[in-house]
């Protein structure tokens, strides 16, 4: 067994990157709650919004938490577009082609930059990045300790709008209800591009929380996604709770597994627990039974 | 009409393989067979997604699979290489029997069915990437041996033969699908499992059976590719490119017909070369045309390119007598 001086840094730090983790996974529960689709774009868009963010501080020298107040709302309406002008019209109301569509944006949008910055890796190179904090029990990094905040004020005030405002309400009736909520004036078609674009937005957020440590590549949101699909079946698909304690939870098996089995078998743990979860309860924790 | 069903067939495929005999042009048939392992790869997927209407997002597990035993047994055991490719078509309708086992038996379906095999054609990618038997990071090379008994060929056109086969065989598959009661069966699932169980069909095996069928098809495609580029590495043999192409080609030609991913295939890869022809070798132009396309194809031409002048028609029909309707109400 390890001692306690690596076993605690590890875990911390595993419970910080799986706030971001559960940032992403808020987004795709949130979709998949509300329009039944499992958002096969989820990823590309992630790296999309990374790129964004470090073009942001790269040309305009804005910093990653200042390009969040603009990139969010940008990124909403993107979402918003993407549903009510691409997927919406063009799925035909069947779950399989929802399914194609989106993996059609995804390969789009990756290959898009992919063609447009190559394979190149590239890292914003900032101040505060290598600041770190003194817990009591360990030292980590200032950016993840923000990002753990800004993370749970994210999830509060999501909670907030879907509890308290009438778009929130109206969502909520969506997502349980579509006719009931259609007969009863509801806009689905708008509710449907507002949750996308919620849904979105979150990944915005996540880009920029993410860009002050993490690298960008036009390949660099699969592995967050794949992340993603994991918790959000972990903790039952639509399930807000449930994708912020899966995140957590991956975070932490993610770096304990990596330090056990090395960086590339690290993955592997993951992948594991995403297959026996699908395989034996595909409902998840928190979800209701399928 | 009471015609032998594989006349078509027979037709198509006596068609191209005339190919060679009219031209040695390599850049011809290096497209062309590039073009037909696809359609084989498509053809694969198509039996489990277009007419068991299962759409898996991971068919590089078998691709990858095929490639890796044909490729692993020459190298590292000295196997003939045609038993290493008939064993990798085997292992590969292995690892689709145990997937498929896998996933049906838990009720997976939709988009649940296409996570699962996305996942499981990553996790055979990260471990092909690792583990020593594979070559991990570096790949494997198969050495060149210039002989038929190696499966290696001097020129071009025995390759082309070969994958012609391969897909005419494909080709045939799908029809006897199409006639058989085991076909019924599948197309029952595909329209409504609910129902199918209520008249007896087992629909678990039924999709089972296809899948492993898929799976084989699928790995005879990543074995022949082995053998014709002689390098596979981890992103080649299990990269999500293969389970996209895979899908693709019978998306556009037509899902759940015979020729759809033949039809597709060509129409795909011609994109790709045209492209390629406009901008140069730019990396990602190419699949950033086939997710467009993807898209393109599900707005508006649902039941792939083949149908699309019918569809085209029907709309027109709906549009002009949804008017009168309309002034009505």
């Amino acid at each position: 067994m390890l001692s306690p001086t690596i076993l605690i840094p590890a875990l911390l730090n595993g419970l910080l990157t799986g706030a971001v983790y559960a940032l992403v996974a808020l987004g795709l529960t949130l979709i998949y709650g509300v329009l039944h689709i499992i958002n096969f774009a989820h990823g590309a868009l992630l790296t999309a919004a990374m790129f964004a963010a470090f073009f942001a501080h790269r040309l305009l020298g804005a910093d990653p938490y200042l390009a969040a107040v603009v990139l969010t709302p940008l990124f909403f309406a993107l979402g918003y577009g993407l549903q009510r002008f691409v997927i919406g019209p063009a799925a035909h109301g069947e779950d399989r082609n929802i399914l194609l569509v989106t993996l059609g944006i995804a390969v789009v949008i990756e290959n898009a930059l992919l063609y447009a910055f190559r394979a190149d890796t590239r890292a914003l190179n900032l101040a505060y990045a290598f600041e770190v904090v003194d817990l009591g029990v360990a030292f980590v990094a200032l950016p993840r300790v923000v990002a753990f905040g800004v993370v749970l004020a994210v999830a509060a005030l999501l909670w907030l709008v879907l509890s308290f405002t009438d778009t929130g309400k109206a969502i909520r009736a969506v997502a349980g209800e579509k006719l009931g909520a259609e007969l009863s004036g509801i806009d689905v078609d708008h509710i449907y591009a507002v949750t996308f674009g919620l849904g979105t937005a979150c990944l915005a957020i996540a880009a920029c929380l993410l860009i002050p440590t993490y690298y960008v590549n036009p390949h660099v949101g699969n592995a967050f996604v794949l992340i993603a699909f994991t918790i959000v079946v972990l903790g039952g698909m639509g399930s807000v709770t449930g994708a912020l304690v899966g995140g957590l939870l991956i975070g932490v098996v993610e770096s304990l597994c990596g330090l056990y089995l090395g960086e590339s078998l690290g993955q592997i743990g993951i992948y594991v627990i995403f297959i026996l979860v699908l395989l034996f309860r595909p409902s998840g924790l928190f979800g209701e039974r399928a | 009409m009471s015609r032998w069903p594989f006349a078509q067939i027979l037709l198509v495929v006596a068609a191209l393989a005339t190919v060679p005999l009219l031209t040695a042009s390599n850049v011809v048939l290096n497209f062309l067979t590039v073009a037909l392992l696809i359609a084989l790869v498509g053809q694969g997927w198509n039996v489990l997604g277009g007419y068991g209407g299962q759409y898996s997002f991971g068919h590089a597990a078998f691709f990858g699979t095929g490639a890796y035993v044909t490729a692993v047994l020459q190298m590292r055991y000295g196997v003939n290489a045609w038993m290493g490719f008939a064993l990798g078509i085997a292992g590969g309708a292995l690892v689709g029997a145990v997937i498929g086992a896998l996933a049906f038996r838990s009720g997976l379906k939709g988009s649940y069915f296409a996570l699962v095999t996305l996942a499981f054609a990553e996790v055979l990618r990260i471990l092909a990437s690792v583990a020593p038997i594979t070559g991990a990071g570096v790949g494997t090379l198969i050495a060149l041996d210039l002989r038929p008994q190696a499966f290696q060929f001097q020129s071009r056109a025995p390759f082309y033969w070969i994958i012609l086969a391969l897909v005419a065989g494909s080709l045939v598959i799908a029809r006897l699908i199409e006639q058989s009661r085991f076909g019924a069966w599948l197309l029952a699932v595909r329209e409504n499992e609910e129902a199918a169980k209520a008249l007896g069909v087992d629909a678990a095996r039924v999709k089972l059976a296809a899948m492993t069928v898929s799976a084989a098809i699928t790995a005879a495609g990543g074995g022949f590719y082995a053998q014709y580029f002689l390098f596979i590495d981890s992103g080649i043999a299990y990269g999500p490119w293969i389970s996209i192409e895979a899908l693709l080609a019978p998306m556009v030609g037509g899902v759940g017909t015979v020729f759809g991913p033949l039809l597709g295939a060509l129409v795909v890869k011609t994109l790709g070369e045209l492209t390629k022809l406009v901008t140069g070798d730019a990396p990602g132009l190419d699949l950033v045309i086939y997710g467009g396309v993807l898209v393109l194809v599900v707005a508006f031409a649902p039941r792939g390119i083949a149908s699309l002048p019918a569809d085209l028609r029907a709309r027109f029909a709906r549009l002009r007598s949804s008017v009168p309707e309309r002034a009505d109400a």
